[in-house]
């Protein structure tokens, strides 16, 4: 019996003729405090959470940590903390710092969490604007950027900090260790007895539980209010269809200021009562994740990526007699292990039976040495999954799903229920969650989770939430015959081609990219006929694969010129092409010709974003006779260009660029064949 | 900020001479170390730096001088009574054991603070086992100091060189010294490793309020870190101070950048 199953039994009676929007929303009755205390109660001696110090795992109980919020939530009034005041919480993931939360939330404060590898100058906005007095922060480094802050934000009184080190010769009256803060809240608790249960009485389900700051790509980073019953509510209900409960294992590695964790590392925590681990440091993550054997994870698909290129190079390694077994397993794993954790009946015997030798040999040994042999239940969002990272992790049992949802949103918007997975979509909404697509192609949500307001800006609400309750997320995407949402693009990026039909050249290109050949992708077609595209082939990747067929190469440019890498890299296309007549929403968005750059698309050449993102309005101005040379149905067009060398020096670089073209499949081709 | 008090002369060498065969490494050298001070040698190559070091830690006996180390007089120290002194040194080419992972390499450093003997060990017996909790609770201590617990069961020969002088380092500290000698701590590191190993040296001063000597090349971090510095050239002393005195000293600067004739 899980405490999250009795907050919901008192709630459901009393909704029962209610919509499912209300239902929902009544389950987040509760706040996260009076959660705590529940667990407390029900299991005072379970582990709570844990923390690996000198190099061992260091648990917490619920006890233990009720002892800890009574200190700290003392020490934090006797130092003249206020109802309804802002407090900043800078640092890892650390069970001290959790336990802060609780602490503040008990006195009807707002714990803003702020990432810890963000400049002083960047976070001193959030400090102003929030007017936040008092943070507590983890270590030397957090101090020294608070006392930045400080300078440009005089208003921050008081600075908590948790680890001492490097601190012994700072004589700032502001600073006050972590440690004499529960001194002092122990000896207010002794002289108020009760007064925490009194402070969290005070408490309601509709006040502000947390504000989480967005980095926002234009202007200032916005504050996003959540209510408790924002976050808690739909939260609950992904709890119950996840079936996540008091017994689960969770490593919180991500950022606390990123909503994401804080929803799988506190909100569900404190709603399933189950055990939270901090990692030792960022670095000791993977082998803190075999020490423990979580049941449920997130990570990012980039993380996904890496662990399985370790795993790819360390396999390459190995002795040929391992490296054929692997290669025989992995092949029979793709085509039915996927279907085996869905619980596909087609399997047949004969399959199943060696999947199971597999699971001895190489899944087993595998899942292990990732530190997922006892997941249960593991996410990715944020970006497009490439289908042969997400097959590779379902095929070898790993329970990999998607999920949809923003800071705005509270996390939970979609996610894919278990036997309804896929690489393409991130599910159908959650329960409570109403989605519409607007006219633009924008999804628009509408949800018991939907942030309250941006904090003091209401001009900026008003643009992403309207009178009914309907929230822009920004995405374009659309809804397939299953009811599943399918994301495409961001959209303002989303356009049209002449024809009418849906054109976002982001899902293309990273379309293309999920190909290990290519590298990055731009693909032109808004209010043309037909869509092209430019392409940069992998040097790494594509120099291999030249080598092992002894095709030889001078360098990049060379090998941009070498029919066998264009007639490749015209497979990847071509394949593309076929996926997409196979969607009636993108048939027509099929690449009909495309041009292998001779040079790699670069930041220093501003074709690029410093955080890796092509520049598409750029590139079209730039290589403007390139794209109107693939139009106007020339073979090769000459073109001389600029390039900064990494020096700082421009020089000019021509060549003369063969068009290529690509075979594009007609959509009525795949609709006979089907 | 930094309000550290600087104590007792607590090493101090008079008259330091040491010659191999007709060579002189070092001669009528005198200077003295106070207690918590981090305390830097400097000059130009074959100055006498290394061989210093080496008189104060007892593997090299001066033919001439004495030493007085927290009132006691020697003529040479050996280097076994060194350590039991309280005083650790970390080496410029380093003396790790390749094979053996970061926590067995500084749990060696540990050995001094054992009572157990080698058999009680080897069957990892009562007293034995408890003795070897407590040590490695210390030893723990310092791998989360020098933030190299994703290495601690990596063997030393796979680290790249930078993280090898640190757990050279945690070794030196392991012994809970009371004087630490560096030799050239930061020779071969890129400028981020130095800024870190500049941290760890401040540090560990500031921390565990250990006196150190360090060795070193590099002029800018020496001037950085260092409370005093001594400057040899050819085996002789040519200057003593703080850094800013030692900057500005005629000497030094023609030792380093050769006189304008």
């Amino acid at each position: 019996m899980t405490v999250n199953h009795s907050v919901t039994a008192n709630q459901t009676a009393a909704v029962a003729d209610g919509t499912a929007f209300e239902q929902v929303s009544a389950l987040g009755n509760s706040t996260f405090p009076r959660l705590f205390l529940q667990h407390c109660a029900v299991r005072p001696d379970a582990p709570a959470i844990r923390e690996k110090d000198l190099g061992i795992w260091q648990t917490r109980t619920w006890r233990d940590l009720r002892g800890e919020v009574e200190a700290l939530a003392g020490g934090l009034l006797s130092i003249g903390f206020q109802r309804g005041a802002n407090l900043a919480l800078v640092g890892e993931n650390r069970p001290r710092l959790y336990a802060a939360m609780i602490a503040i939330q008990s006195l009807g404060g707002v714990p803003v969490p702020v990432y810890s590898d963000a400049q002083a100058s960047e976070i001193v906005y959030v400090f102003q604007n929030a007017e936040i007095a008092f943070a507590i922060v983890e270590d030397q480094e957090q101090v020294d950027k608070m006392l930045e802050v400080r300078a440009g934000h005089a208003g921050l009184a008081h600075i908590v900090y948790d680890d001492p080190r490097g601190l012994r010769n700072y004589d700032e009256a502001a600073l006050l260790s972590y440690d004499k803060l529960l001194e002092l809240g122990r000896q207010y608790a002794s002289a108020n007895p009760g007064f925490l249960q009194a402070q969290i009485d005070e408490g309601s389900p509709d006040d502000v539980a947390a504000m989480f700051y967005t980095s926002g790509t234009t202007g200032s980073p916005k504050g996003v209010i959540h209510t408790f019953r924002n976050l808690i509510s739909v939260s609950v209900v992904t709890s119950q269809s996840e079936g996540l409960d008091a017994s689960d294992r969770l490593l919180a590695y991500l950022p606390m200021a990123w909503i994401g964790q804080n929803i799988f590392s506190y909100v569900q925590w404190l709603i399933n009562g189950f055990t939270v681990h901090c990692p030792e440091s960022q670095a000791t993550v993977t082998a803190d994740m075999r020490d423990i054997g979580p049941t449920y994870y997130f990570a990012p698909p980039r993380v996904y990526e890496a662990l399985l290129t370790q795993v790819t190079i360390r396999m390459e390694d190995a002795a040929s007699f391992k490296r054929k077994m692997y290669a025989y397993f992995m092949e029979l794993a793709k085509r039915v292990g996927g279907k085996i954790l869905d619980g596909d009946g087609s399997v047949s015997v004969a399959d199943r039976l060696k999947y199971a030798i597999g699971n001895v040999l190489v899944y087993g040994p595998l899942r292990n040495v990732l530190g997922m042999s006892n997941i249960k239940l593991s996410y990715t969002a944020g970006e497009a999954i490439g289908p042969d990272l997400f097959v590779f992790y379902r095929s070898l049992g790993i329970n990999l799903k998607q999920l949809y949802g923003s800071t705005e949103t509270a996390v939970w918007v979609c996610v894919q229920p278990n036997g309804q997975v896929s690489a393409e979509t991130v599910g159908p909404p959650v329960r409570g969650v109403e989605l519409k697509i607007a006219e633009s192609g924008e999804v628009l949500v509408r949800s018991p989770g939907l942030l309250r307001e941006y904090y003091k800006n209401p001009e900026a609400t008003a643009e992403v939430k309207d009178a009914q309750g309907w929230y822009r997320t920004g995405d374009a995407g659309y809804l397939d015959q299953r009811g599943h949402l399918k994301i495409i693009d961001r959209a303002k990026d989303v356009g049209k081609l002449a024809n009418g039909a849906l054109f976002a050249p982001k899902y293309i290109e990273n379309k293309l990219k999920f190909f290990p050949f290519i590298k990055e992708a731009v693909v032109f077609g808004a209010d043309r006929d037909r869509a092209m595209a430019f392409l940069n082939f992998d040097m790494e990747a594509c120099g291999n694969w030249a080598e092992r067929r002894n095709i030889s190469y001078t360098g990049y440019v060379d090998l941009a010129t070498r029919p066998e890498v264009v007639d490749l890299l015209r497979g990847c296309v071509e394949q593309v092409n076929a996926d997409l007549a196979a969607d009636p929403v993108m048939a027509s968005s099929q690449i009909n010709r495309f041009i292998v750059l001779s040079k790699a698309l670069d930041a220093d050449d501003e074709e690029m974003t410093r955080t890796g993102k092509v520049k598409r309005r750029f590139i079209a101005t730039k290589y403007g006779t390139l794209v109107e040379a693939m139009y106007d149905g020339k073979s090769e067009q000459f073109l001389e260009t600029q390039v900064r060398f990494e020096d700082g020096r421009v020089g000019m670089v021509s060549a003369t660029l063969k068009i290529q073209d690509a075979k594009v499949v007609s959509p009525d081709a795949v609709k006979r064949a089907a | 900020m930094n309000n550290k008090k600087i104590g007792d002369v607590i090493l101090d060498l008079k008259g330091i001479s040491l010659s191999f065969g007709g060579v002189k490494a070092l001669s009528d050298i005198s200077f003295d170390v106070r207690e918590h001070e981090v305390r830097a040698i400097i000059g130009p190559n074959g100055a006498g730096k290394s061989s210093m070091l080496n008189v104060i830690n007892g593997v090299y006996s001066p033919q001439q001088g004495e030493i007085t180390f927290r009132g006691k007089h020697f003529h040479k120290m050996s280097s076994r009574q060194v350590a039991e002194m309280g005083v650790a040194r970390t080496f410029q080419s380093l003396a790790l054991f390749k094979g053996m992972s970061v926590l067995d390499n500084i749990m060696s450093g540990r050995n001094l603070k054992m009572k157990t003997g080698v058999l009680a060990q080897m069957l990892h017996f009562g007293p034995a086992a408890r003795e070897e909790n407590e040590q490695r609770e210390y030893v723990e201590k310092i791998i989360d100091f020098l933030e190299i617990q994703s290495y601690r069961k990596t063997p030393v020969g796979r680290l790249p060189y930078g993280l090898q002088k640190r757990v050279d380092l945690g070794r030196a500290l392991a012994m809970e010294p009371s004087l630490l000698l560096l030799d050239e701590p930061m020779a071969g590191m890129n400028v981020e490793e130095k800024q870190d190993m500049s941290r760890f040296i401040l540090d560990v001063n500031d921390e565990f309020g250990t006196t150190i000597v360090l060795i070193e090349h590099d002029m800018s971090v020496v001037m950085d870190i260092s409370d005093r510095v001594v400057v040899l050239d050819y085996g002789k002393k040519i200057g003593d101070g703080v850094p800013d005195e030692v900057r500005n000293n005629p000497d030094v600067i023609s030792a380093y950048l050769g006189v304008a004739h």
